[in-house]
């Protein structure tokens, strides 16, 4: 059954011009975006897409990920049917049968498989949408698009049935001599058998053009909507960040230079991409604190204002012209909101969870950048941060004279090139904050226990300046980034343990951009070597912590991946491991404190901290256990707002040591 | 009109400490800072510009780095500063600094009239609060001390309207231009200052006036011009505190001792 090529043709023509002049369109708005080196490594680039894009790792790891999984496959296998009909619609001469035969069978027998499969998957896919919709669909925002997935279901269905129809018809008429290698078509043919014999030409016919048909249209129609990331996906896996994006690029101050990004072309061309790749799974919002707790942010949004502005403002940037839609400013399509902006934690839950690598958190550092170092607005909380960190190094103002006080009842030694080994950091909250002295003062005697050779620069010591790059305020952190690494190159520093995440990262990753090799550590890693090495001996059982239980600091999880280190040391002073939350290790959630969100009031919505205290509740701890100084606060803050006062805080370095008592 | 912001480096005193047996201000390593209180001038003088239009000027009397805050004021967005320095500038009192900033502004007023001068309320090193009212004595400017509010400026019959913060009360005065302000912190939150602004401003050219330039007489300045001498400085001794009842076992107990004890001090009132 092939109709006639004659008016075939023009059509598939048409569709193939529509279809390249929209991507191109696209195509053309990406390479807005400023440049930037993605070419690095393309052996690891190459592993990627074939891990996430075309493995789909992150897409499984959902249970109902399975099913796109399937989806996805289908798609591509039944790639070589949907090319083989479109060639032999203008070629008739053109088709599988010039393969020789065993292979032609094999791949009929296949494409009626996947087939059957794919309408399975779809009419679940239907079904969850109808009937179970996960809750984070559950917004006006996704409900109001979801057209959009019922018709790209719809067309595979019909895609599907229209395969079925037709070579159902062919194997009735007795055209197919590969009909025992179609099981389906062959079941459809008997069908299509008992009615009317007369009918089967008709029917085939019909379901030629509905299959011609409903391909072009799906064609054309899918740069226009999120299924674009069927193209998109693939090159966005394989120019995703090849380390974790936990730090940000450097910015190069010199005069005339703009900093961070206020209109979308200032976005990098990978940014952009971002925006075509977006599925709109909606997973980065499902997993995002903010979006939780009730703030204006929601990174998916985030992404689609991006893709959104660029769609209006790109044609005219490209005409020579100026941008008319926001990208920072009142709510509106394509407009982020300070607001929004401001509310990031930078957890990376957004990053760790979506499934074709996008990179929401950096963006809203770059708008950041641009609010605090062009502008000067941001929430007035910020201005005694940055003036208290340029003029005293601490977020809090604080005398550095006072930076020893933490270890005014215990000998400890300045650090000495040549004679010291390790440089204990001890970090902002752990120099001033009355709390966390207490665990600078366990995490000094653990390293005495051990005797390990360790020092501090004292009074010397600066902020690693953490907040600020988070915040935005590059400027200021780019000064005190030089005089950190100055002053550790210049004592001979070499490795370096710390006690907070933030600090932790902050010289690990940040510095390299410096030119500062390091030997980082975070105490519940050196802690947990010291242990598994002998060298520290727990006189004790601790055993009146009662059920302890561990969170997950988001700089120590997710953006370094040290999951096990913390809770092995527990398990090693406990005798068993720790209680674990509901969303625990990657999937963990944040504090509300990262991201400069520490030093800013929080008044939208309800509060991350309590939501995860809340959490932390259900499991009914006696003792819950954190390993920095952020999360300390805010869980001893939030157990006092929930009149929790018979549950404790301890950092790991606090149970170890109260086992060495 | 050109505003006039006075400000002053200084040591960042919660930084200081002072020599037990010397008894001076040991002021080795300790970082300079704006004076905090001329921020609050500063940012009112930029307003002023933001406003109307008025130029701004920022004059600081001190040693050659004293440099460094007039390019603080620079990267706020002032239009023009003057570094007063000379060696025998050095050593002044409030009588003599404040000679050597009159000057200095009358001879920008040659230029340009200068109808708004606005100083800190005082320094938080020398905590005086005379060198202001100095100022606007030698100019003759109407003096308007612990402004916390600019209520109106008439341009046409040149008069200023501010509120002062004074114990307990305010109080809402008039005065005819050109006007002498010093400012509290509650008149204003400070600006923070962008980078391209920041970065020009370590290029701008920060003019510096000695006294070739000022001619004043030597016996009206510096260490010579200077009536005040210090006689000692000393941190005065501070009790230590003790530690009463007993918070962990009896807290009701312990609260209302605490609050005996602080009534019969006469620090709280009931
Ligand atoms: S980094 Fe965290 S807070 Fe920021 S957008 Fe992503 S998930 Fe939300
Ligand atoms: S950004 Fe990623 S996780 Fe978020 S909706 Fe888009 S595809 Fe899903």
């Amino acid at each position: 059954m092939q109709p006639n090529p004659t008016v075939f043709t023009p059509l598939l023509i048409a569709a193939l011009v529509f279809f390249a002049w929209s991507c191109y369109r696209r195509f053309s708005l990406v390479t807005l975006g400023r440049g930037e080196d993605r070419f690095q490594r393309l052996d690891l680039r190459v592993w990627d897409m074939l891990l996430y894009a075309f493995g789909q790792k992150r897409v499984v790891a959902k249970p109902f990920g399975i099913n796109h999984f399937v989806i996805f496959w289908s798609f591509v296998i039944l790639l070589i049917a949907n090319g083989e009909f479109l060639i032999r619609g203008v070629f008739p001469a053109v088709s599988l049968a010039l393969l020789p035969p065993s292979l032609r069978h094999a791949l009929l027998l296949a494409f009626d498989a996947i087939s059957l499969l794919t309408l399975v998957s779809i009419a679940l896919a239907v079904g969850r949408r109808l009937f179970f919709p996960p809750s984070y669909l559950n917004t006006p925002y996704v409900k109001a698009r979801s057209f959009e997935a019922f018709l790209i279901l719809a067309f595979i269905a019909l895609l599907m049935l229209a395969y079925f129809g037709l070579h159902g018809a062919e194997i009735a008429m007795g055209e197919e001599e590969a009909a025992a290698w179609m099981p389906v078509s062959s079941f459809v043919a008997k069908v299509l058998l008992a009615p009317h014999s007369s009918l089967l030409i008709p029917v085939a016919s019909f379901c030629w053009w509905v299959h011609a048909v409903v391909l072009l249209a799906f064609m054309m129609f899918l740069p226009h909507s999120k299924h674009m990331h069927i193209l998109t996906a693939i090159p966005n896996c394989f120019f995703a960040s090849l380390g974790k994006p936990n730090t940000q690029p450097r910015e190069e101050f010199t005069r005339g230079s703009r900093y961070g990004v206020s209109e979308v072309q200032e976005f990098t061309w990978k940014d952009l991409l971002d925006g075509f790749s977006c599925t709109e799974c909606g997973r980065c919002q499902n997993a995002c604190p903010a979006t939780a707790t009730g703030k204006p942010l929601n990174p998916r949004q985030v992404v689609h204002a991006i893709k959104t502005n660029l769609f209006v403002n790109g044609p005219l940037i490209q005409k020579g012209g100026k941008p008319i839609v926001p990208l920072i400013g009142e709510e509106g399509e394509g407009t982020n909101t300070e607001d929004t902006i401001w509310a990031c934690t930078t957890c990376g839950a957004c990053l760790e969870a979506c499934p074709v690598l996008i990179e929401q958190m950096p963006k809203i550092i770059k708008m950041r950048r641009h609010l605090v170092e062009m502008e000067s607005q941001f929430p007035e909380e910020l201005l005694n941060l940055f003036e208290n960190m340029e003029q005293r190094s601490n977020p809090w103002g604080i005398a550095p004279t006072e930076r020893t006080k933490w270890c005014s009842t215990m000998e400890v030694k300045p650090f000495t090139a040549g004679e010291t080994e390790y440089l204990f950091y001890v970090g902002c909250a752990g120099s001033f904050d009355s709390r966390q002295k207490h665990v600078s003062v366990a995490l000094a005697t653990i390293l005495n226990e051990a005797e390990v050779s360790w020092g501090i620069l004292g009074k010397e010591e600066q902020c690693c300046g953490d907040s600020l790059r988070r915040l935005g305020n590059e400027y200021v952190f780019d000064k005190m980034a030089r005089e950190n690494v100055r002053l550790f190159q210049e004592k001979g520093i070499k490795k370096v343990i710390t006690q907070c995440p933030h600090c932790f990262s902050t010289l690990k990753n940040d510095y390299k951009q410096y030119g500062l090799e390091l030997e980082v550590v975070h105490h519940s890693e050196l802690i947990n070597d010291l242990l598994k090495a002998g060298k520290l001996n727990l006189s004790q059982k601790v055993t009146d912590l009662g059920r302890v239980l561990f969170h997950d600091s988001c700089y120590l999880g997710r953006h370094n991946d040290v999951y096990e280190a913390p809770r092995e040391i527990i398990a090693a002073a406990t005798g068993a491991p720790p209680v674990e939350m509901e969303r625990t290790r990657n999937n963990s959630f944040c504090c509300g404190a990262g991201g400069g969100r520490m030093w800013m009031e929080e008044f939208i919505g309800t509060r991350i901290n309590l939501n995860r205290v809340e959490e932390a509740l259900r499991k009914n701890p006696d003792t819950i256990c954190v390993a920095c100084p952020y999360c300390m606060t805010m869980f001893e803050d939030g157990l006092k707002d929930k009149l929790a006062g018979q549950t404790r805080v301890r950092d790991v370095a606090e149970v170890v040591a109260e086992g060495l008592r | 009109m050109l505003v006039v912001a006075c400000i002053k480096q200084v040591p960042d005193t919660t930084q200081v400490q002072i020599d037990p047996v010397t008894n001076t201000l040991v002021r080795e390593g300790i970082p300079f800072i704006v004076n905090p209180y001329d921020t609050h001038a500063l940012e009112e003088a930029l307003r002023f510009k933001d406003r109307f239009g008025f130029r701004v000027a920022a004059i600081s009397m001190g040693p050659p780095n004293s440099e460094a805050t007039l390019r603080k004021a620079l990267a706020l967005g002032v239009d023009e500063t003057i570094l007063l320095s000379d060696r025998c500038f050095g050593g002044a009192d409030t009588l003599a600094t404040s000679n050597v900033l009159a000057s200095a502004i009358r001879r920008l007023q040659e230029q340009e009239e200068v109808g708004i001068v606005i100083c800190g309320k005082q320094t938080i090193d020398g905590d005086t609060a005379q060198v202001g009212p100095g100022i606007a004595t030698r100019l003759g400017f109407s003096q308007l001390t612990l402004v916390d509010r600019i209520e109106h400026l008439d341009r046409e019959k040149r008069t200023i309207r501010v509120r002062r913060k004074l114990e307990g009360r305010h109080e809402i005065v008039e005065a005819p231009l050109p006007a002498l302000l010093t400012v509290v912190r509650e008149l204003n939150r400070p600006r923070y200052p962008s980078v391209p602004k920041r970065l020009a401003s370590q290029e701008t050219e920060v003019k510096v006036w000695s006294n070739d330039v000022l001619r004043l007489d030597v016996n009206a300045i510096g260490l010579k011009g200077s009536p005040t001498w210090v006689n000692r400085i000393f941190s005065p001794e501070r009790d230590k505190g003790e530690i009463i009842g007993d918070g962990v076992n009896d807290p009701v107990a312990t609260a209302n001792l605490l609050i005996d004890r602080l009534l019969s001090k006469d620090l709280l009132a009931l």
